[in-house]
């Protein structure tokens, strides 16, 4: 399962990325194996994805959404 | 106790780098720490906005306000930079003596992660924890003495707002630098495979690059083993060494570790248990924030884009009617500032010169102060709410379908105050190719320059009226040129990614920071420093140019044989006149001179004499003006011109005006005051928007400028680059005079293209 199948207001835990390769400025923010991330919410038009993440809110697409590996809690 | 330092010893700080994330107040650091004194650079050096001041209360201790970033592994320009200031690889100029890292206390896991490379720099380091009010309110308590001790460096809590811990920065900073970290005692540890790979590759560096610093191998080998980018330099520079990195990557990937996420990782598991640790939250509950329940509305499937278009909408409306009791005010000024002028200097060169060159000129133009600083005010009201990273959020769908992402949308919207600043922005996108499309398209949205020549023709050609009694037909037009621009800028981007660009688009990754009360200090200073850089531009070039625009209209000197023969009749008449009124009323002719004194028929036949003398000199003078500008040296070049601008509905006049503003847009209005106050010669300023509608053809006796020719001028002006100021920040930011030729050249056909088909199309149906 990857963050994109999560809907707003479910939670769950990073497990890795499809690709060997994520971008860098992914983990960086704190989007890595072992953190918890919640799905806010969805833009107007249902992309980008609004992610509470280490406590701020973090936005990314849901292209990148589908290279992160998920556990749902 | 520290060793007393002999009296005559300098500070022992001299450079104090401003390091952190965007949002968490540096900026407002920075002011508070040089009170204000400083220098914003004027796009010199590389390409980087440097921002310096003086510590407040010192001869010489210097202060830089890097940009903001989340990390100092260089991926955009603004890490870049950052990273090479810190190493003093920036401008020749040595590394700061102490850092001061800013991190938002709210925020606090993500906002060490930079501190923890800021460590790693071996450079003395001061953490400042800002909105420490903000964090205490939404309950968290941060235990400053363990985090000291943890981290090794001293650890500032601050509430910038309301200064407090200024005292306490300013103090440690003053004592001089603190012990700087040992670079070889890193808190945080790779994860095992990874550490004993980076060991191996220290080791080989030291057999194939004996040169590199003993410090710097461990980086070196780390960012070898992770990035492509880094690696490649090493193909040339020694074969052995790239061989060796590959055989490592070979192994880890064999192993199935995650080799390129372990520096991240192992930084993030050091400050988790520290944040855990030093942080205490009062609730462990995800409370539903104040900032949450705004974004409910702000980002809303229906409610979020309509209320962006409702922002923009007030903005333009605000912009347009708000400002006008303010430029009337100016107007009013320059003009009495030029009748002064007049009467004090003595008639010739130098008072035409002043009056009719530099006054005319430079007043034109800063009556369009009010609505830059509205528009500056708006922009700035944005960001500091962070709204602005809510329109990137709502945008970043329509955007990609164009080629840009919502990353775009903050360079585009600050285009709209001045492209300059809006290119320069595009530096925080990561990828190269929806950075160059975002330059390439920049220039395309309205920018203040524009605002004067919008202002001008639509005021004097559109017409008051409003349509439902709500919006006028001005608002409105102005609206549509924004939107014009808007719509190009959409299609242009479009046309770039399908046949320039192919292949995967780019990453979006954006913090959406929490609104926040805007601080209408900061506002304002924002808004009185952006329009300073405005000014001085703008200032610099028309003030220059307005005096070689009077020269230009001015010379060559020529008289017209025509108007003078006109002249010298009506005076010869005059005098004719005036001798046989005389001699009817048996008076000497200078008791002409005093009528009121003369009987009563006497005086009424000087009076009718006088009136049809000033009659006719006056028409003589105007013919002669007039003969002179379009004899003068602008009149040649916009004659000219005239043959391939007339399809777009232009006389020499308005293509003189085009020809000098491309230097920038806004000169078109010294031009034109130029041009009309040289035909004016009594007074000393004149209304710019009366003269033109005023103007008419002396043969058919139509006036000169119709509805139709304003909106092809107005067409003309949005899709035209007419800057070169945007053409020379477009070669610094990408390097290259590839693009910006291609800029200046599409965007000047379409402007052609489109004023040819508003033109030559709605004098097909009629109109004009």
């Amino acid at each position: 399962m990857t963050l994109d199948d999560l809907s707003p207001g479910q939670q769950g835990t990073v497990t890795g990325f499809t690709s060997d390769d994520p971008p860098p400025r992914i983990l960086e923010m704190g989007l890595l194996p072992g953190t918890t991330v919640t799905v806010v919410r969805l833009a107007p038009m249902g992309d980008p994805i609004d992610l509470k993440v280490r406590g701020y809110h973090l936005s990314i697409r849901r292209q990148e959404a589908r290279q992160i590996e998920v556990d749902p809690t | 106790m520290p060793t007393a330092e002999p009296p005559s010893a300098p500070p022992r700080v001299h450079r104090i780098a401003l390091a952190g994330n965007p949002n968490v107040g540096k900026t407002t650091i920075f002011n508070l720490l040089t009170g204000l004194r400083q220098k914003v650079g004027n796009y010199s050096g590389v390409t980087v906005e440097k921002k310096v001041g003086r510590l407040a209360g010192t001869a010489h201790v210097e202060v830089i306000d890097l940009p903001g970033t989340y990390s100092l592994n260089p991926k955009s320009l603004d890490e870049q930079v950052a990273y090479d200031v810190l190493i003093g690889r920036m401008d020749g100029e040595a590394a700061p003596d102490v850092v001061v890292c800013v991190a938002d206390a709210t925020n606090l896991e993500r906002n060490l992660y930079l501190a923890t490379q800021l460590l790693d720099l071996g450079l003395p380091v001061v953490l400042v924890l800002n909105m420490m009010d903000e964090a205490e309110a939404s309950g968290l308590t941060i235990d400053v003495d363990a985090l000291q001790e943890r981290l090794g460096v001293p650890v500032i809590p601050m509430a910038a707002v309301t200064q407090e811990g200024l005292d306490a920065l300013r103090a440690v900073l003053l004592e001089g630098p603190p012990a700087p970290p040992d670079p070889t005692q890193r808190p945080w540890t790779l994860m095992p495979p990874v550490a004993t790979a980076v060991e191996r590759l220290e080791a080989a560096l030291r057999t194939h690059a004996p040169d590199l610093p003993d410090d710097a191998r461990f980086f070196e080998a780390l960012r070898t083993l992770t990035n492509d980018t880094a690696l490649d330099a090493w193909e040339a520079r020694a074969p052995d060494y790239h061989a060796a990195v590959q055989d490592e990557r070979a192994t880890l990937e064999e192993q199935n570790v995650p080799y390129r996420q372990a520096e991240v990782m192992g930084r993030y598991q050091f400050l988790s248990p520290l944040a855990a640790q030093v942080v205490e939250k009062q609730s462990e509950a995800d409370d539903e924030t104040l900032s949450d329940r705004i974004d409910a509305v702000v980002t809303h499937r229906v409610a979020g884009p309509v209320l962006f278009l409702g922002v923009l909408l007030l903005i333009f409306q605000a912009v347009f009617s708000w400002a006008t009791p303010a430029m009337d005010a100016i107007e009013w000024g320059v003009g009495a500032l030029g009748l002064f002028a007049a009467q004090v200097l003595p008639d010739g060169f130098v008072q035409s010169l002043v009056v009719d060159g530099v006054i005319a000129g430079v007043g034109n133009v800063i009556v369009f102060l009010p609505q830059i600083l509205l528009l500056f005010f708006f922009l700035g009201l944005m960001e500091d709410t962070g709204y602005m990273a809510r329109t990137a959020f709502i945008m970043d769908r329509i955007m990609r379908k164009v080629g840009l992402s919502g990353g775009s949308v903050v360079p585009l919207l600050s285009s709209f105050a001045c492209a300059i600043p809006g290119i320069m922005a595009a530096r925080t996108l990561d990828s190269h190719r929806d950075r160059v499309i975002t330059i390439m398209v920049a220039p395309l949205m309205s920018c203040s320059a524009r605002l004067p020549v919008y202002t001008l023709f639509i005021a004097a050609f559109i017409p008051a009226g409003q349509v439902l009694g709500v919006i006028g037909y001005q608002g409105l037009a102005m609206f549509s040129m924004y939107l014009l621009g808007i719509v190009m800028a959409f299609a242009a981007a479009w046309v770039i990614k399908r046949f320039v660009f192919q292949g995967p688009s780019s990453y979006f990754v954006m913090e959406l920071p929490p609104y926040r009360r805007p601080r209408l200090k900061q506002v304002f200073w924002r808004m009185t420093e952006r329009t300073k850089v405005f000014v001085v531009r703008a200032g610099k070039i028309i003030f220059g140019l307005s005096i070689v625009l009077w020269f230009l209209a001015s010379y060559p000197k020529a008289e017209a044989p025509e108007a003078t023969a006109n002249q010298r009749a009506a005076a010869a008449q005059y005098a004719q006149a005036l001798d046989s009124l005389a001699a009817a009323h048996d008076v000497p002719v200078a008791a002409l001179d005093d009528p009121a004194a003369l009987p009563e028929p006497a005086e009424q036949a000087a009076a009718r004499v006088e009136a049809r003398y000033e009659m006719r000199q006056a028409a003589a003078e105007q013919a002669a003006a007039s003969y002179q500008i379009r004899n003068s040296f602008i009149g040649l070049l916009g004659r000219g011109l005239e043959p391939v601008m007339a399809p777009l509905g232009f006389d020499w006049k308005l293509s003189a005006g085009i020809i000098s503003a491309f230097a920038a847009r806004e000169v078109i209005i010294a031009t034109l005051a130029t041009i009309y106050s040289v035909g004016e010669t009594d007074e000393g300023s004149v209304d710019l928007q009366q003269a033109l509608k005023a103007d008419v053809d002396p043969e058919t006796g139509e006036p000169v400028y119709t509805t139709l020719v304003a909106l092809s001028l107005l067409v003309f002006f949005v899709l035209a680059l007419q800057c070169m100021s945007t053409l020379a920040i477009a070669r610094r930011e990408l390097n290259s005079w590839f693009w910006p030729a291609v800029m200046w050249g599409y965007m000047t056909g379409l402007a052609y293209l489109f004023s040819l088909i508003v033109y030559q199309g709605g004098q097909l149906f009629g109109f004009g």
